[in-house]
């Protein structure tokens, strides 16, 4: 009975102890991980999340140094594709980095833009046309409802409007 | 008398349904009075819209281009009839998405004279095949067919594309819908007539005319007409099976050859015109006037007088309800087209547009409550009718929740929402309605990641941008330092100089 | 004036799946019949037993995962199971044992896998397996069949019930007693014993070409099957495979070591070959999608039950062949996806 016992555990332990260690020490391409990563963020940009940009961020969750669970414009659609691609639990938009917002676009009352050209800098994808004393106005096409603009306009004269779907897009 | 079959391959899947046409071809098709009002919308869709060349006040007459459209996407509109421009506005479409385009709004006077620019197209026209291309898609000729698409530009695609043959799609396969039997049995010659037209413009000789078995009344009169004058044109006979009139199904049972998926039957040496848009092309001809009036097929139990009428554009479909007798009491549901791919219409406001071929008025259908939805059995008898060759099981099981991979591997793209899966399901699967409603969630999907690669590249130009000015300030900083660092080297020394002369 | 907005297309299917069960079971009911004529009514029993605790069971089942239960049950499926379970099982098996394996087939094999539709494993046959390795000596209790010349008396109605439902035996009987080998038991011993096949068959219990009184039932089978395929509720491609995947390896060693084997012949109509063809592999949840799929899936089922029969430890491989191809069922469809037109091959 122990030779049946043996012939079954050994071979079985073996290959266990193997595939862990391929998993470990077998080099996983770093590089890439962090452009799908990338590819599955949103690109608002919005440094929600804590870093820099989605780029930074996705850097950060391929050393393993972030969460999956930090981006709010992702929300949990893109909680579950990170969870899948990386094998990871798919755990619920942490609190501390904010709530998931719908799809919006920034819209600067015009009437009351004082032309400070204070928001122009903040958008990290820049959304807002504009010069030092001329009107401003944010491209909404290219708007991706970061909320960056917001605070440093000194007239709080921006708003966040949800946008229409997309013609055609809806059943 | 057989007709001949041979040379046909087997188209995979389909169904053979009940016809339900006879309510409506007993009797000829019978011109509808022109309505008090007509809506002529300028396009399909918002953004895709004619641009008015009339405006609110303005006097028309029938067959008077009002306005001009962008090929080819919208084609140029005609007003239907003589009267005033009463407004030009939005009004909802009848489409599946039902966004609002907009319309010339026409109050009509009833002299209905033709306008004076629409004449007989000579024969320095008719035999010129680039005049005649231009005579077509001045006229706004559109596909008559169902999907509407304007004539002249989808001639043009098959220009020097190597085109073997036109064919000609009479097989109107779909149940309930015989506008094109009656076009093909009273008509013939005119459709023969616009086929050889379309031939001129295509600089090609062979022409293909598929008529189903069903419509052996359409095939005589069809024969006798091109008896007359026979070269190039051929009458094929297609078994009577549901799909067989799809664009691409058709090329597939007369030619054997398959469309490439996403491509198009000119891709494979073939262009398919419904015999409706060639007789509005022979009508052109004869007498000069535009596209401005259709056969609709008015069926149903819900409509006093089913029949084949032919209707201006833009008269409302109430308005058409009314010359067929009005409603009975059983009409409870509108629908736009037939009973597989129509569009289920709220109201009975929307105008005659160039893709009604058919108004269907039913009682509601049977409630599913004899039978609810049950889970996929895996039976496949789904895959055994899909015309395309498709596995619906496949795709119902990826498209909820939506798996994109999945979908794209079993060729969401390439459903042509027959319906056919839907009618033999005994889980009674509604099938066709979650392939549309995955097709909207890809296109949104696709449409977020093409706005997400747009927002990825603005901030990496705007952060190279940035990177570049630091740069060049770090740069000048070092300069200023380097400037500066040389001035108090220079100042020490001087000192060091001065202090050492001091001492000396 | 308005209309109601309905969904299209307006036509509806002409079927439903409660329908496709029900008639399954309509062309089972000729088989039945003849099974209790030669076997008595030990088959009804199970039938009985195994209906009341499939559907009790997923009755049950359904409960706890708060889903409706009338539907579920509406649609046959169990019923459908439990008379394939029956079928399976031999007709003097006590209640307990034909409980169980109803018990495993629905909640095991079905519900913990997500109910209808989403199984891997055909129910019937994984609660038959289930019983057979636990039970293993009550699956022996196959009896002979009624024939004028052999020297048999059957139990009576109530005996027989009595057995099922308490194991309680007439006076002076015993089980060893009333209960013979299977023709496919007979042929297994008879090759261990290095006598030849034909020499086997001269057994009182064999017929013209199969067990006696199984010949008639399969015949019954097979005319069910063909109702089947004549409504369309089974299409051709795996009762075709399953019986070429039994009768081409028979064949090819029938004539490799003739009279050394079970005839073709013998193994189309013995044990559970026909029924496994046209009403178990046909278990369109299980088994593979796509047509070329399908006759895979069919050909591997007729095979591993030809091997299992031939060197296996078991008389009859038909369970766990089956099991075993349920298995393969996802690389199947996946290797087995039919080209969509438009793709692939040059026009």
């Amino acid at each position: 009975m122990l030779g049946a016992v043996l012939t079954l555990a050994v071979p079985a332990f073996a290959a266990g102890f193997g595939l862990a260690w391929a998993a470990r020490r077998l080099p996983a391409d770093e590089e890439p991980l962090t452009e799908r990563i990338d590819a599955l963020l949103p690109q608002t940009q919005c440094a929600q999340c804590g870093y820099p940009g989605c780029r930074p961020y996705a850097r950060a969750i391929a050393d393993g140094s972030a969460g999956i669970n930090q981006c709010p414009p992702g929300g949990e659609q893109t909680i579950r594709a990170l969870a899948e691609l990386l094998g990871r639990e798919a755990l619920p938009l942490d609190p501390a980095c904010g709530t998931e917002p719908g799809p919006q676009v920034a819209v600067i009352r015009e009437a009351e833009c004082i032309g400070c050209a204070r928001c122009l800098p903040a958008c990290p994808v820049d959304a807002i046309v504009g010069a030092p004393q001329y009107l401003h106005t944010v491209i909404e096409r290219e708007c991706t409802g970061c909320e960056l603009c917001l605070d440093p306009c000194p007239v709080d004269c921006i708003d966040l409007v949800p946008v229409r779907p997309v013609p055609g897009a809806e059943s | 008398m057989t007709a001949p079959t041979e040379g046909l391959s087997r188209l995979h899947g389909g169904l053979r349904l009940p016809a339900q046409k006879t309510h409506s071809t007993g009797a000829p098709i019978r011109e509808v009075a022109v309505a008090p009002r007509l809506i002529m919308p300028l396009g399909r869709k918002a953004g895709a819209a004619a641009r008015p060349l009339v405006a609110a006040g303005d006097r028309v007459t029938r067959g008077q281009r009002i306005a001009e459209g962008r090929p080819p996407v919208s084609a140029n509109v005609h007003a239907a009839s003589s009267g005033t421009v009463a407004a030009i506005e939005d009004r909802p479409a009848p489409a599946r998405d039902g966004g609002a385009v907009p319309c010339i709004l026409i109050d009509t006077d009833g002299d209905d004279r033709l306008h004076e620019d629409c004449r007989p197209l000579p024969d320095s026209i008719t035999r010129d095949p680039a005049a005649l291309a231009g005579a077509v898609e001045d006229a706004g000729i559109l596909g008559l067919g169902g999907a509407a698409y304007p004539t002249a530009p989808k001639l043009a695609e098959g220009l020097g594309q190597g085109l073997e043959a036109l064919i000609l799609n009479g097989a109107e396969c779909e149940p309930c819908i015989s506008c094109d039997d009656r076009l093909m049995r009273e008509q013939a010659a005119d459709i023969v007539s616009g086929a050889r037209l379309m031939l001129t413009i295509l600089g090609i000789r062979e022409c293909l005319v598929a008529i189903e078995s069903d419509k052996p009344e359409a095939w005589q009169a069809m024969k006798a007409a091109v008896a007359e004058a026979p070269e190039g044109i051929r009458l094929v006979q297609l078994p009577t099976v549901y799909p067989s009139g799809g664009e691409d199904q058709l090329v597939r049972l007369l030619t054997g050859r398959e469309v490439p998926s996403g491509g198009l039957p000119a891709d494979v040496g073939y262009l398919v015109h419904n015999v409706g848009t060639a007789e509005a092309v022979a009508r052109l001809a004869a007498s000069g006037e535009p596209l401005v009036s259709r056969v609709v097929t008015v069926t149903g139990d819900g409509i006093a007088e089913p029949g084949n009428y032919r209707v201006r554009l833009g008269t409302p479909m109430a308005d058409l309800a009314r010359a067929a007798g009005g409603y009975t009491e059983r009409a409870a549901c509108l629908i736009m087209g037939g009973p597989m791919t129509g569009v289920s219409l709220p109201h009975d406001d929307f105008p005659v547009v160039g893709a009604t071929n058919c108004l269907l008025f039913t009682r509601e259908p049977p409630a599913v409550s004899g039978e609810p939805e049950r889970p996929c059995i895996r039976c496949g008898e789904c895959a055994r009718v899909c015309p395309v060759r498709l596995q619906p099981q496949q795709l119902h099981r990826h498209a909820g929740p939506v798996d994109e991979e999945a979908l794209a591997l079993f060729g969401l793209d390439d459903c042509i929402e027959c319906g056919c899966c839907d009618l033999v399901c005994p889980s009674h699967i509604p099938l066709t309605r979650s392939f549309r409603r995955a097709k909207a969630a890809l296109r949104l999907k696709a449409h977020e990641r093409r706005k997400a690669e747009r927002a990825r590249h603005r901030f990496e130009a705007r952060e190279r941008r940035l990177s570049r000015r630091e740069q060049a300030a770090r740069e000048r900083q070092e300069d200023v330092r380097r400037q500066a660092g040389a001035e108090a080297i220079r100042e020490i020394l001087e000192r060091r100089r001065r202090g050492r002369g001091d001492e000396d | 004036m308005r209309f109601r907005t309905v969904h299209l297309p307006l036509l509806r299917p002409k079927t439903g799946v409660g329908e496709v069960m029900r008639q399954v079971l309509y062309a089972l009911a000729p088989a039945a019949a003849v099974y209790v004529w030669f076997f008595g009514p030990g088959l009804l029993f199970n039938v009985l037993v195994a209906a009341v605790f499939c559907l009790g069971s997923e009755a049950l089942i359904l409960r706890i995962r708060g889903m409706p239960v009338a539907p579920a049950l509406e649609d046959y499926s169990a019923v459908v199971t439990a008379v394939l379970l029956a079928f399976a099982l031999p007709p003097l098996t006590p209640w307990w044992v034909t409980a169980t394996g109803s018990i495993f087939a629905m909640v095991f094999a079905k519900h913990l896998y997500g109910g209808l539709g989403y199984n891997v494993f055909n129910p019937a046959m994984a609660g038959y397996v289930a019983v057979l390795l636990s039970f293993p000596v009550a699956m022996t209790a196959w009896l002979p069949p009624r024939m004028g010349d052999l020297d048999y008396e059957g139990l009576s109605l109530l005996e027989s019930l009595g057995y099922v439902l308490a194991g309680r035996l007439p006076e002076g009987v015993t089980l060893d007693a009333i209960t013979r080998a299977t023709p496919l038991d007979s042929v297994r011993e008879g090759l261990r014993e290095m006598r030849i096949f034909a020499e086997i068959r001269t057994n009182p219990l064999f017929g013209d070409f199969g067990g006696r009184g199984w010949e008639w039932i399969d015949n019954f089978i097979a005319l069910g099957g063909f109702w089947l395929l004549y409504r369309g509720i089974i299409r051709w491609h795996i009762p075709v495979a399953v019986l070429a995947g039994v009768l081409v390896p028979a064949t090819i060693a029938s004539i490799l070591q003739p009279g050394l084997v079970p005839t073709p012949g013998f193994h189309l109509f013995s044990g559970a070959t026909l029924l496994c063809a046209f009403f178990i592999a046909t278990d369109p949840v299980s088994a593979a999608t796509s047509p070329a799929g399908r006759l895979l899936y069919g050909f591997g089922i007729g095979l591993i039950t030809w091997a299992i029969r031939t060197w296996g430890g078991y008389p009859d491989g038909v369970a766990f062949a089956v099991l075993l191809m349920n298995m393969a069922v996802p690389a199947i469809d996946r290797y087995t996806r039919p080209r969509i037109a438009g793709h692939g091959r040059s026009t």
